[in-house]
């Protein structure tokens, strides 16, 4: 017998149906009776102090029902506890252009519209800062006042071991300077959110939120009312990546109106307001230097990343320590430092997008290896696959290494790409690379600390054989809500037809933290495992009974339970679950699941652990033309270490879906600015890519079951996306021999570097320096004991 | 959701009652045709007009009519999806029903018209934003202000004419059958273009184009190349369209070239045309032209990608076009 | 101003008492609530809004209601039939072309004009037809993937 019956099957999601016949309801495609729709007004300087607004004439205008300002919205929130600088409009200062300053309510969309150009703002220009250098260059009043000093919102720097004699102890260092530029997550839902305050004072906001938990605890404090009497509800989410992850204003102003009116209130975001509304990736700068022995062996790595973060902290403490966290678990590093810093900047927050604040660094890492494979006469697969980290071990930044497949994930790839035949043997022009990548399966700690469960699951079983399971998780596309129907199924031994689900709802699901750092299937897997197997206890003791067997001699399977000797003597589930209610009264079970405690001994260590890594390995081929500079990828091929697959279907799509971001972030996707605005704030001038410029994608899931996961499942919806620009990069490379050092790749810099190639200057496009900063001096931990040894010669 | 400003809707059954429709609104009405181009600017409020006089229900506009050896007439309505996939147009001119099928999405060019697209609005990046956008940064002599904000200090707008099929319009040597409340007239399709942002067309606002007369093929032989960012939805940024005549022996007998999406219209290189004329199309005879034709090319930073690297693409696409034309490997060329 | 326009959707016909200047899009989702028509710009530069107008695929936010009296508009909502999805939407659902399902709409509608005028698509031909539709989640793998499914061998 198969050890599983719907684990490991290629199964259509449990919501397939809805979503291929239009049914699924969107939050944009609610309405309710009475609602009005509103509109924001957003800040048309990108720095400027708010003196007057005045909204008289906005609201005498007919069929405007409410006006409200920053002064109705004063109460600070953050998603993290330390970055409390947002509020629900902007109220001292506007500090980026398309930062929501007002909004109005009215009987229709185009009346709301038509309502904010009567408001008045009477705004007093302050210097802005656009970029990382202008903000440390402070001229005048910072755009906070919360951070480290002035518009530096955090400074970190970490020193594991002894760097200084990983150098010293090292036949070759070099060290680079990359930059990555920020991108934005595009889904191609605008967010949309519906409130309801009805007369018992309740109020319920429907709205298309990848952490439905988060916005409760923050709306609940935005608008001052308890938790109790907020319900959220999560409507499917029409892409997240990341990006709906935050309150946003657009939340709390519909929820405040629908307080002031008494009626429901509709907003939806334009398309421009999305990419102002952003938390996207964050541009970063970075500086690397690697000591490595002629083997290739890693002694010592010194990382600086400086962040530009946008106009709010967001996420961007832990983004900063992301960009700084992971660089050690793929590679052995036995003594590792970094110095991270975020700036404020005048221009939309940046924040989570998929695979937050670890691209970046993984992009340098990546490449930085490229080359030094090439300096050292190592191929860039073995100076990778030589010295991976050991399973079961720790890393220097006390990160806690369970199952890791990249040895496999590597020599997967590189036999089906043909990488050793190729790499350096392409005609010119031609090019194929390589680079690996790891990410979290869930961030090991919450946002705001606490101790509690980080996500719960509740099944009801009812006497027909109805399996009722309930969980505050958030579907966005992944696939969450059918992983939960897969492993509540599997356990009990039923069809998915017995399952019905309820998830998102805060009155009526137990709480999950949310679809961000990859953390659902495998938390949410284990608390329903742990859910199911109670009830199914009870089951087979019913059963048991019935059979008179012993509960050791009885499985789950099939609909029925049986003697595993001898499958003729069963009982149906139903007849079990009566039986078992009879005995236990109401069949309703909890499970819960806290990660272990991982974090390390030291201030900065709760960003980076979890309870397992996922691994990904990556070739890309390309064709570069020296004339256009222009970059046509070939194919991509994809090894993917996610523990076990519990839909391959939804594991490829996610390894595909990640690929392609990471492919549109690599050649074109680019949030920039001119004038101090956003540049191309439309779907048609940020460039993303099309079926035209998504290559074939070779797809290799790796399955080595990890202890600690729901049958030893990892995550597959970030990490896939980590290796893809790095490999593009190296590809380049390898095509036409220059260099770019710096994401996206276009053809204007990769014309550039073939210029300066031409010249007999260094071929290569990326960033000349890094700012002259001085960190703090770094806090020193001492290597976790399990973590890789630096070895004397 | 982004919404139209309210309109009246007028839909003429023929040609003659638009035309009275449109001499009887003056400039208060504007001509829809697709609407893929006018709908997305008022959209942005870049215009709210008070009326639109459609011409979709107009029959008299949607032929084609003529074959390639007699020169063919085409109705302003026809879509560019029948432009691109006609058999008679993809196999007399095929650079017109490549320019045509290059334009942004198939959905878009099963509604956009041939007449639309010689007539569509020139386009910038400071432009081609929503009325919020444009307030913040400050309006722009295009729409509600006085200055250019790609050229300070200009007194012209360099919004840049990015239409793909005009520049091969203009390469055939097609003319276009334009009528208006004066009567009717046909003029070269190039003089339906003037070198500005904003009052790109030399015709009427009142004037309706209803149709494009193509020359006989007479072995002309046609390429168009165009530049842009992905292979769908974007506009061009660069196009390059080509026509030859080659002699027996091969020599250039006649040529012409022109450049697309680099200024306020269609820029004919006639020195480089010149430079082919009696001339064998070796590499080097194509490498010549294609660097002369990129001269007068004086692209400003308003488009996607840079105006250095718009300009230095100008020679390369010019010689691939040509050198596609001419029989050559086109990616080799050059 | 506000005008009766008489539609034919999903072979229905339909009165509808409307502002002439709402594009197809807001008339479909607001007044018709056939909200299965979705917008991800209203611009034309995504592909989201797809319907089918008398067979061909066009942008439902760039269109007029009262210019397409008398055609055959389907929308999403139309395609299964008596209950039976098409062949398309089963294949979606089957090869998981779905993730969010936001783009699917528009991308089921394309697809299905593609399939009608040409049954025997190649790979390539079905990335040229689709290349009018954005999405964000798939990298379109599993989208050609489930087309090829239905496409006639
Ligand atoms: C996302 C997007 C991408 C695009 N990409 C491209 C592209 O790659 N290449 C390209 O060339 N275009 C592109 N376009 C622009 C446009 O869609 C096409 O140019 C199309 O052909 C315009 O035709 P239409 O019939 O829709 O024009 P309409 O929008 O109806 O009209 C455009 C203008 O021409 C006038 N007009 C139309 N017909 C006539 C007539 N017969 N007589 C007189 N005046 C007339 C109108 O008054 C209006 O000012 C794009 C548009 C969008 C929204
Ligand atoms: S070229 Fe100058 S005037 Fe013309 S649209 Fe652009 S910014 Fe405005
Ligand atoms: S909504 Fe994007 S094309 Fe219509
Ligand atoms: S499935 Fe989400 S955008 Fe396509």
């Amino acid at each position: 017998m198969e050890e599983f019956d719907i684990i490991g099957q290629p199964l259509p999601k449990v919501d397939a149906v809805n979503k291929v016949t239009g049914a699924t309801p969107f939050a944009d495609d609610l309405s309710l009776p009475r609602m009005l729709y509103a509109k924001l007004l957003g800040c048309h300087h990108p720095h400027a102090r708010l003196k007057a607004i005045d909204t008289t004439q906005a609201t005498a205008l007919p069929g405007v029902v409410a006006v409200i300002t920053g002064a109705d919205l004063p109460v600070k929130y953050g998603i993290i506890p330390s970055s409390q600088d947002e509020t629900g409009l902007a109220g001292d200062k506007g500090r980026f252009v398309g930062d929501p300053i007002a909004a109005v309510a009215a009987v229709d969309e185009e009346t709301a519209e038509r309502a904010l150009e009567l408001i008045q703002v009477e705004y007093e220009a302050l210097p802005a800062y656009l970029s990382i250098e202008e903000a440390l260059d402070q001229k005048g009043e910072p755009i906070h006042d919360s951070g480290d000093q002035g518009n530096i919102h955090k400074l970190v720097s970490l020193e594991y071991g002894d760097p200084q004699a990983g150098f010293s102890q090292a036949d070759y260092v070099r060290d680079d300077t990359f930059f990555y530029q920020g991108n934005t997550h595009l889904p191609i839902e605008q967010h949309a959110a519906l409130a309801h305050y009805t007369a018992d004072s309740r109020l319920t906001l429907w709205s298309s939120t990848q952490t439905p938990h988060y916005v409760h605890r923050l709306l609940s404090k935005a608008l001052g009312i308890p938790m109790s009497r907020v319900r959220i509800i999560a409507t499917p989410v029409g892409g997240g990546f990341g990006g709906k992850c935050d309150l946003f204003g657009h939340e709390i102003a519909a929820a405040k109106l629908a307080m002031i009116t008494g009626r429901p209130v509709k907003i939806t975001l334009t398309r421009e307001e999305v990419f102002y509304t952003h938390r996207g990736r964050h541009p970063v700068l970075m500086w690397v230097k690697t000591g490595v022995r002629q083997d290739g062996s890693i002694t010592a790595m010194h990382f600086k990343t400086f962040l530009d973060g946008g106009a709010h902290g967001s996420y961007g403490i832990a983004s900063t320590y992301y960009t700084g966290a992971l660089q050690t678990v793929t590679y052995k590093i036995p003594a590792y430092k970094f110095d991270g810093l975020r700036v404020f900047t005048n221009k939309p927050p940046c924040g989570p997008k998929r695979g937050h604040g670890t691209p970046q660094p993984r992009f340098a890492l990546e490449v930085q290896l490229d080359k030094i494979a090439e300096a050292l006469g190592l191929s860039p697969v073995d100076i990778r696959r030589r010295h991976l980290v050991e399973e079961n071990s720790h890393t220097v930044n006390h990160l806690r290494i369970t199952t890791c497949a990249l040895d496999e994930c590597l020599d997967k790839v590189v036999k089906a790409s043909g990488f050793r035949e190729k790499h350096r043997q392409l005609a010119y022009g031609r090019g194929i690379g390589l680079a690996c990548g790891s990410y979290l399966s869930g961030a090991g700690l919450p946002i705001y600390w606490n101790d509690l469960p980080h996500t719960s699951v509740q099944i009801k079983l009812d006497r027909g054989g109805g399996v009722a399971v309930y969980c505050g998780q958030a579907d966005i596309g992944q696939g969450s809500t059918s992983v939960l129907a897969y492993t509540v199924a599997e356990v009990l031994g039923v069809g998915l037809d017995h399952i019905q689900l309820t998830v998102a709802d805060t009155d009526l699901t137990p709480i999950d933290l949310g679809s961000y750092s990859s953390r659902v299937t495998f938390m949410m897997g284990n608390a329903a495992i742990q859910a199911a197997e109670k009830l199914k206890a009870l089951l087979l003791e019913a059963a048991a009974d019935m059979l008179e067997l012993p509960v050791g001699a009885l499985a789950a399977r099939g609909g029925r339970i049986f003697c595993v000797d001898d499958e003729r003597r069963s009982v149906p589930f139903e007849q079990a679950v009566q039986r078992a209610e009879a005995q236990h009264g109401a069949l309703v079970a909890m499970g819960s699941y806290t990660p272990p405690k991982l974090a390390g001994p030291f201030k900065g260590s709760g960003v980076g652990p979890s309870p397992a890594y996922s691994y990904s390995a990556c070739a890309v081929e390309v064709n570069v033309d020296p004339q256009t500079g222009e970059i046509k990828v070939e194919k991509i091929w994809i090894a993917h270490d996610c523990g076990r697959a519990i839909n391959p279907l939804l594991v490829e799509g996610q390894i595909e879906g990640g690929v392609y971001m990471g492919l549109g972030e690599a050649l074109m996707e680019e949030q920039s600015f001119r004038r101090q605005q956003h540049k191309s704030p439309s779907m048609l001038d940020y460039k993303s890519p099309t079926t035209l410029e998504t290559p074939e994608i070779e797809t290799l899931i790796i399955e080595r079951p990890d202890p600690g996961g729901p049958f030893g499942a990892k995550e597959a919806g970030q990490g896939p996306l980590l290796p893809v620009p790095p490999a593009l990069a190296n590809a380049v490379y390898d095509a036409v021999g220059v260099r770019i050092d710096e994401i996206p790749i276009t053809p204007e810099k990769v014309l550039k570097a073939l210029d300066l190639k031409r010249q007999g200057k260094a071929a290569r496009v990326g960033p000349k320096g890094i700012p002259n900063v001085t960190f703090p001096k770094p806090v020193w931990v001492e290597p976790h004991s399990g973590a890789p040894k630096l070895e004397a010669e | 959701m982004l919404r139209l400003p309210p309109f009246e809707f007028l839909a003429p059954r023929s040609l003659a009652e638009a035309v009275a429709l449109l001499a009887e609104r003056g400039s208060a009405a504007m001509i829809v045709a697709g609407g893929t181009d006018l709908y997305p600017n008022m959209k942005r409020r870049q215009f709210e007009p008070a009326a639109l006089v459609s011409l979709r229900s107009i029959p008299e506009l949607r032929h084609v009519e003529g074959t390639a050896q007699t020169g063919l007439t085409i109705g302003s309505g026809v879509t560019l999806t029948q432009v691109s996939q006609q058999p008679l147009i993809a196999n007399a001119y095929p650079a017109l029903a490549h320019a045509a099928g290059a334009v942004s999405t198939a959905q878009l060019r099963n509604m956009g018209t041939i007449g639309g697209n010689l007539c569509v609005d020139t386009r910038c990046n400071y432009y081609n934003q929503t009325y919020h956008w444009r307030k913040s940064i400050g309006f722009c002599m295009k729409k509600g202000g006085d200055v250019c904000l790609v050229a300070s200090g200009s007194e012209r707008c360099w919004a840049v004419f990015s239409s793909d099929t005009a520049p091969v319009m203009v390469a055939l040597g097609a003319s276009v059958c334009l009528e208006g409340p004066q009567g009717k007239r046909v003029i070269p399709v190039e003089a339906l273009y003037r070198d500005d942002g904003i009052a790109y067309l030399t015709k009427q606002p009142d004037e309706i184009l209803t149709e494009i007369r193509l020359p006989p093929v007479d072995g002309l032989r046609t390429a168009y190349w165009k530049l842009r960012r992905r292979g769908a939805f974007d506009f061009p940024i660069l196009g390059v369209a080509v026509a030859l005549k080659l002699a027996e022996d091969g020599t250039c007998t006649a040529a012409r070239i022109v450049l697309g999406a680099v200024e306020s219209s269609p820029v004919e290189a006639q020195a480089a045309e010149a430079l082919l004329i009696g001339q064998k199309l070796t590499r080097e005879v194509i490498e010549a032209a294609a660097q002369a034709a990129a001269r007068p090319a004086r692209p400003l930073d308003n488009t996607d990608m840079s105006l250095s690297y718009r300009k230095r693409m100008a020679p390369v696409y010019t010689a691939r076009a040509l050198a596609q034309a001419a029989g050559l490997n086109g990616d080799q060329a050059a | 101003m506000k005008q009766l326009i008489t539609l034919n959707v999903n072979n229905e016909t339909i009165e509808v008492y409307t502002a002439i200047h709402k594009t197809l899009l807001e008339v479909l989702r607001e007044d018709l609530q056939l909200t299965g028509t979705k917008h991800g710009c209203e611009l034309g530069e995504c592909g989201a809004c797809t319907v089918l107008v008398d067979g061909e695929p066009v942008l439902s936010c760039l269109a007029l209601p009262i210019e397409l009296e008398g055609q055959a508009i389907l929308t999403v909502e139309g395609l299964a039939v008596d209950g039976e999805l098409h062949p398309l939407q089963q294949a979606f659902a089957d090869n998981g072309a779905a993730q969010c399902g936001y783009c699917t709409p528009g991308i089921l509608l394309t697809a299905k004009a593609l399939l009608d005028h040409h049954p025997h698509p190649s790979r390539d031909e079905i990335r040229q037809a689709l290349a009018g539709n954005l999405c964000r989640c798939t990298g379109y793998a599993k989208i050609l993937d489930a087309i090829e499914a239905v496409r006639v061998p």
